[in-house]
């Protein structure tokens, strides 16, 4: 099986200490985690991470497993990038006086669909948002004229085919759930399963 | 700034922890500590006090009609006795500790536990919630250091939280897989008076679901393939025994006419002379179950969770079979070896659906195989090592004496190495929960605390602790745990010179280079006798059975040294990277 990029969303109770719960799962087996959010969800205090991951599936599904497992975590799902959409916000620092003389650059960050946050007589803060070869390529058009500082954020996701968390709340709030809650994912794949 | 307890407020807490229930009035963080054990039907505590947890055992001293505290020598000694208690009783075992090193004491435990799936509530003083963070005195960061060896773990700075986090500690430790949780609680919290409303048991967390609804599609599609199964193979861990399913299991295998092997957490779910019992999986276990496993053509695996000791090389681990794997826990199903149906649930539960839904069989063609096995391994290896040739002593013959003198009704408790496979290969047992070591994290130092508390929680039976010379010193300071408890445990230390179980490596695979194995005891009778227990040293075997028998009939706590052969080794054994038919009978 071979590595690729893979988004894991993952809905947690706001809890002290789950972040390092979680993330040493990743740290444990030496799998560097490449990009990781914590933000509430649309659900009032239920929590969701993303983290992005380069892996096999294989190894994905059994972290997402070892993930659920932990007491405060409610559900944890794997994703590739067809399957999500997904944004990263980068910023750039530049400076004024190059960006105000070269036409070029202000066409450049047009091109790219950078906005100024910041306008100053030193320098001059562009920020983008999309997909990470969006924001790298304004690194380097940028670079010939002396960025400054870049930095970008982890990647927020929203996977296509969810409904979204809130009613799945609703069934994990019950002492005796519905089957639908109690996902079976072997039986999702019975096929394939039981002709092995 | 440890002397922030005001004079009037201890006195306050003393008052209030004499009124019956408590309840409605303003308590103490650390009397609500103890009402909650009560509540939860705790009678026995492991513990060691210090500066940080000072306000819990100062309410203890009110307590101690309900709750029996027991008194160790290192909080080590303190976990691996809750754990034994766990073990031999089924119920959860409690263990209070102090700050800083007193909770760092606690990790190997924690980890034992962890990996051996055993239920555990540890409590651990913390320095004042002001200082955290601050290098404070006997401050360590137990949260984040016992992340990974918790189920779960929760530090408490407020005494308001004390009864529902307590409630959710003991809920978590003993349902679905069990394991070990750490509840930390700042020195602040357990001083704090609060509005104390009673103690309600947890029944339900939103994010944690013990168990799943069992699945009859996976039941029905395991008990096809059993019933068209020509060469039907049962492997079962300790799932069986945690899931209180023992008799349910041996319906399901006498229905089937299965033929059932072990690993060293699953022995004596079932008993170890029953006609379908077929021995111990893995390193050191039979050479039937082991060559077998790569013949049989469907594999059940029942609460375990084929570790590397038990499938040996994986990618050549029952490729020929189909597996069908019942466990509780869904991060287990594929994780080592790809399951055909999984069958996720309680085997509580799910082993009475599946008995069932199989026909009535015998594969007595089948067992025989075992049986023709089991002949080979008897003329290989048990016979000289249950009746040796020389003059030398057996780890094996002291057993078989055990065996013979207890008629397989003792919890027998193993330390980690030679000694402790040598037992459970020979060992017989009648009961569940009667085999208890150190499995999955291998802790020498085991046997001696889990012995303590095994006994603790299991008073009306005989409790032999099997250890090695090396295990022993690893945590004989419980000796004073012994004295001082007065209880009744039989420690028979089997003494090959040794660090054995490495020689042994060293001998197989480094070309006798034995490096740092020789280890030197002291006189092992002696240092009994410093603690005020009974003993003695025999070395031939003429003695042995008199000595067994002396041991087992002496009123306390007795200590045997049987010294054995040096450089004995344990086979049959499947050295490491091969695979499980590759098994060395020499």
């Amino acid at each position: 099986m071979n590595k690729q990029e893979y988004t894991i969303t993952v809905y947690t109770e706001n809890q002290v200490g789950l972040l390092n719960r979680i993330a040493i799962i990743f740290s444990r087996r030496k799998i560097n985690i490449e990009s990781l959010n914590v933000s509430p969800s649309e659900s009032e205090s239920i929590h969701r991470f993303t983290i992005v991951i380069n892996e096999t599936e294989d190894v994905v599904r059994k972290l997402c497993r070892q993930i659920e497992k932990q007491v405060e975590v409610l559900k944890a799902y794997y994703n590739t990038n067809e399957e999500i959409i997904w944004q990263e916000m980068a910023l750039y620092k530049v400076p004024t006086d190059i960006i105000a003389e070269k036409v070029k650059v202000e066409r450049l960050l047009h091109q790219h669909g950078a906005r100024a946050v910041v306008i100053r007589k030193d320098y001059t803060i562009f920020e983008t948002t999309g997909h990470r070869e969006e924001t790298e390529g304004l690194i380097k058009a940028l670079e010939p004229y002396g960025l400054i500082e870049f930095v970008r954020s982890a990647r927020v996701a929203i996977i296509k085919a969810s409904n979204g968390f809130h009613e799945k709340l609703k069934e994990f709030e019950q002492k005796e759930p519905g089957e639908e809650l109690i996902e079976n994912e072997f039986l999702d794949k019975q096929e394939e399963v039981f002709t092995m | 700034m440890g002397t922030e307890i005001s004079t009037m407020e201890i006195l306050k807490t003393t008052e209030v922890a004499n009124s019956p229930l408590g309840v409605g009035s303003n308590i103490s963080g650390s009397e609500a500590v103890l009402k909650a054990m009560i509540a939860e039907n705790v009678q026995t505590i492991f513990g060691y006090p210090g500066g940080a947890i000072m306000p819990i055992y100062d309410a203890l001293y009110d307590y101690q009609n309900e709750l029996n505290h027991i008194l160790v020598r290192h909080e080590q000694g303190a976990i691996h006795a809750a754990q034994g208690f766990a073990r031999s009783s089924g119920k959860v075992g409690v263990v209070f500790a102090t700050s800083g090193p007193g909770a760092t004491n606690l990790v190997t435990g924690l980890a034992d536990a962890m990996i051996d799936s055993t239920p555990l509530v540890c409590i651990t003083g913390q320095v004042f919630a002001h200082l955290l963070g601050t290098d404070a005195f006997q401050e360590t960061d137990v949260i984040n250091i016992t992340t990974p060896v918790t189920k779960w773990n929760y530090q408490i700075t407020d005494a308001n939280e004390i009864p529902h986090v307590l409630a959710k500690a003991f809920y978590i430790a003993k349902t679905g897989r069990p394991g070990p949780v750490l509840i930390d609680i700042t020195k602040n919290a357990q001083i704090q008076k609060f509005d104390y409303a009673g103690y309600t048991k947890c029944e339900h967390i939103r994010s944690y679901r013990p168990k799943p609804i069992v699945r009859k599609e996976y039941i029905v599609e395991a008990a096809k393939l059993i019933n068209e199964a020509k060469k039907p193979f049962v492997i079962f861990g300790q799932g069986v025994i945690l899931g209180k399913a023992e008799k349910e299991f041996k319906k399901f295998i006498e229905k089937g006419g299965l033929p059932a092997a072990w690993t060293i957490l699953g022995m004596s779910a079932i008993a170890t002379d029953h006609p379908l019992a077929v021995g111990m999986l893995g390193m050191h276990g039979n050479y039937g179950p082991n060559v077998l496993t790569n013949e049989c053509d469907v594999l059940i695996a029942i609460g375990m969770r084929f570790d590397d000791r038990v499938t040996g090389r994986l990618d050549k681990y029952a490729k020929q079979a189909k597996i069908v794997h019942l466990d509780i826990d869904p991060s287990e199903i594929d994780k080592n070896v790809k399951t055909t149906v999984p069958v996720w649930g309680d085997c509580k539960e799910t082993l009475p659906l599946l008995t069932e839904l199989i026909e009535q069989k015998e594969h007595k063609e089948w067992l025989n195989k075992f049986n023709e096995f089991t002949q080979k391994e008897i003329d290989a290896v048990i016979h000289e090592e249950l009746n040796p040739s020389t003059d030398i002593l057996t780890m094996g013959e002291v057993i078989k004496t055990v065996n013979e003198l207890t008629n397989g009704d003792a919890i027998i408790v193993t330390d980690v190495g030679q000694h402790q496979m040598v037992t459970c290969r020979y060992a017989k047992y009648n009961q569940s929960r009667s085999n208890i070591t150190s499995g999955g994290l291998g802790t020498m130092g085991f046997a001696l605390p889990a012995a303590i508390g095994a006994k603790f929680g299991a008073q009306e039976r005989t409790v032999v602790a099997v250890i090695g010379d090396g295990g022993f010193q690893m945590t004989l300071q419980e000796l004073g745990t012994v004295m001082q408890s007065k209880i009744d445990i039989k420690i028979l230390i089997l003494n090959n010179e040794f660090l054995g179980m490495v020689r042994q490596w060293q001998e197989l695979f480094n070309d006798r280079r034995y490096s740092f194995v020789d280890i030197t005891s002291p006189d092992f009778v002696q240092v009994a006798k410093g603690y005020y227990i009974d003993g003695q040293r025999i070395s031939k075997r003429e003695e042995l059975k008199d000595a067994v028998n002396k041991m087992l009939q002496h009123k306390g706590s007795y200590l045997l040294e049987v010294m054995v052969g040096k450089e004995n080794n344990v086979f049959p054994m499947v050295p490491q990277g091969c695979s499980v038919s590759e098994i060395r009978l020499s």
